[in-house]
């Protein structure tokens, strides 16, 4: 099945360390900026649908033995909304249960304006401009 | 390690008992008489104190183990003379014979163990450890002993493993499931610690120091509350066990529930695994989900069985579980909770029945598995 590439928001909307949610051919997506990369999620946990956008962005706790803390990651996790389930933005891939439970990840990218108008693409809410940058999903 | 010795080698378990297959009790009672019967074994120093304080004429029975609660002892257990699990014969004729397991593990619970005066539970354990051994231990040899801890002290107990670890007819060592802390505090781990080192469980009775009450915003008004809260009390343990790290610290170490009634251990680890997932950054030690650390670690003994009548509820447990490995058969002799021999909760037809009756404790008693002395 081919894929559309949607443009979703222009580069400036998503500054690096933020999300945003956006609705591209009915389906709710979670769009992340990891350090200037974009990754997007679902925006539907597998437990029970709760919000990822609007969940707590982490980084990765990890201990190699009682009372050794230390975080890794910052940044790469985000909490569910609802009950806490830590799903790394990059793959959507759950923490505590990486072989059963992973939310649904989409390719995310970023694309000059140029290079869209040429086609074929899908910008259902606001004008792609030449000088601008954009990002796209595929889905 | 006497290992590969050209003897012949009894092992835990051989011979069939009552029901069809060889058996390990890992559970049964013997009771300190009187604190007469110890003195022999006390120093100069402690024996004076015991005569002139008059501790020699008190029972240091324990509260959660009231002689005279029909729990205690069932009436045919009850020798004429004295409380019941005294009596080594009776456990001769009623375990070891009655049910023809090879092997039967002795717990002692003693009220030594709690003292506010940790040297003088650390003396009384000791004493009562040599009273074991020679009192029951040299006297049958189809018996082994978990060793009775001074837990207000966890470095004086852990001492008492290192001391008695050379006697390999202890085979565990004894905490009471409510104790001073919650179980998996850093406070017991030397206790965990030396056990690890030796290749021994720590059994962790139904029993409270009553240092705290078993229901946790305060205490009852009857025996039927605190009995009953018993089960309770693991569920604590449980959670402590796993979420203080306990099991990453000491990846060894196995932990054996004595009398903990079984059945409650399905639902607490559904509702632990469930808030672990939401909260896990709080104890990122525990890198798997609690039930699979608890599957791999904790083992139960079978009596009591909480059910409805003669529901076998076993199976259902151990697909709960997903495992067979965790019930260790027990009569929990004297006390009091079936009649006859009917102290298993589970066809002994059943494919499980070999692993509960017997497999089980011998991988999780490594000791049971060398030859007799």
């Amino acid at each position: 099945m081919s894929k559309t590439r949607h443009v979703v928001a222009r580069v400036d909307d998503v500054p690096p360390g933020t999300r945003k949610k956006i609705a591209v051919a009915g389906r709710d997506i979670a769009l992340f900026n990891l350090g200037g990369a974009f990754f997007a999620l679902g925006d539907k946990c597998p437990h029970e649908s709760g919000s990822l956008c609007a969940g707590k962005v982490v980084g990765l706790a990890e201990a190699d033995e009682p009372g050794r803390y230390r975080l890794s990651r910052d940044g790469e996790f985000v909490k569910c909304s609802w009950h806490g389930w830590e799903f790394g933005i990059r793959t959507g891939q759950s923490w505590c249960d990486p072989a059963n439970t992973r939310a649904r990840a989409y390719e995310a990218g970023v694309e000059r304006g140029a290079a869209l108008v040429k086609g074929p693409y899908v910008a259902d809410t606001f004008p792609v401009a030449v000088e601008q940058d954009y990002i796209v999903i595929d889905l | 390690m006497a290992q590969g010795a050209e003897t012949t080698v009894v092992r835990a378990g051989d011979g069939a008992s009552v029901f069809g297959s060889p058996a390990v009790d890992c559970d049964a009672h013997i009771v300190v008489p009187s604190i007469k019967a110890i003195m022999p074994y006390l120093d100069a120093y402690w024996r004076q104190q015991f005569l002139n304080r008059g501790i020699d004429k008190l029972s240091w029975s324990l509260t959660s183990e009231a002689p005279n609660a029909p729990i205690s002892g069932r009436p045919d257990w009850r020798p004429a003379q004295g409380k019941p699990g005294t009596d080594l014969a009776m456990l001769r004729a009623a375990v070891l014979d009655g049910f023809g397991v090879q092997t039967a593990i002795a717990t002692c619970l003693w009220g030594g163990a709690v003292l506010h005066s940790e040297d003088m539970s650390a003396v009384v354990c000791a004493a009562v450890n040599d009273w074991i051994a020679a009192e029951w231990l040299d006297k049958e040899p189809r018996l082994r002993a978990s060793i009775v801890l001074p837990l207000g002290n966890p470095d004086l107990a852990a001492e008492e493993i290192e001391r008695r670890a050379g006697d390999r007819r202890f085979v565990s060592a004894t905490m009471l499931v409510a104790g001073e802390t919650p179980l998996g505090k850093r406070h017991n781990w030397p206790i965990f610690r030396a056990a690890e080192k030796h290749g021994m469980p720590v059994a962790v009775h139904a029993g409270s120091a009553y240092h705290h009450p078993m229901m946790a915003n305060g205490y009852g008004s009857y025996f039927l509350e605190d009995y009953v809260a018993q089960a309770f009390a693991f569920e604590s343990a449980t959670l402590s066990l796993v979420s203080e790290g306990v099991f990453a610290k000491f990846p060894n170490l196995k932990i054996v529930f004595q009398e903990s009634g079984v059945t409650w251990l399905p639902a607490c680890l559904w509702r632990f695994n469930k808030t672990w997932r939401g909260v896990r950054a709080e104890v990122p030690w525990v890198k798997r989900p609690p039930k699979d650390i608890v599957r791999d670690h904790i083992r139960l003994t079978t009596q009591p069985f909480d059910e409805p009548d003669g529901a076998r509820r076993l199976e259902r447990f151990c697909e709960m579980l997903d495992s067979d490995r965790m019930l260790l058969f027990s009569t929990d002799y004297p006390h009091w909770h079936y009649e006859g021999t009917d102290a298993l909760p589970l066809d002994p037809a059943s494919p499980l029945a070999r692993r509960v009756l017997r497999d089980n404790a011998m991988e999780t008693y490594p000791r049971l598995t060398e030859a007799t002395p």
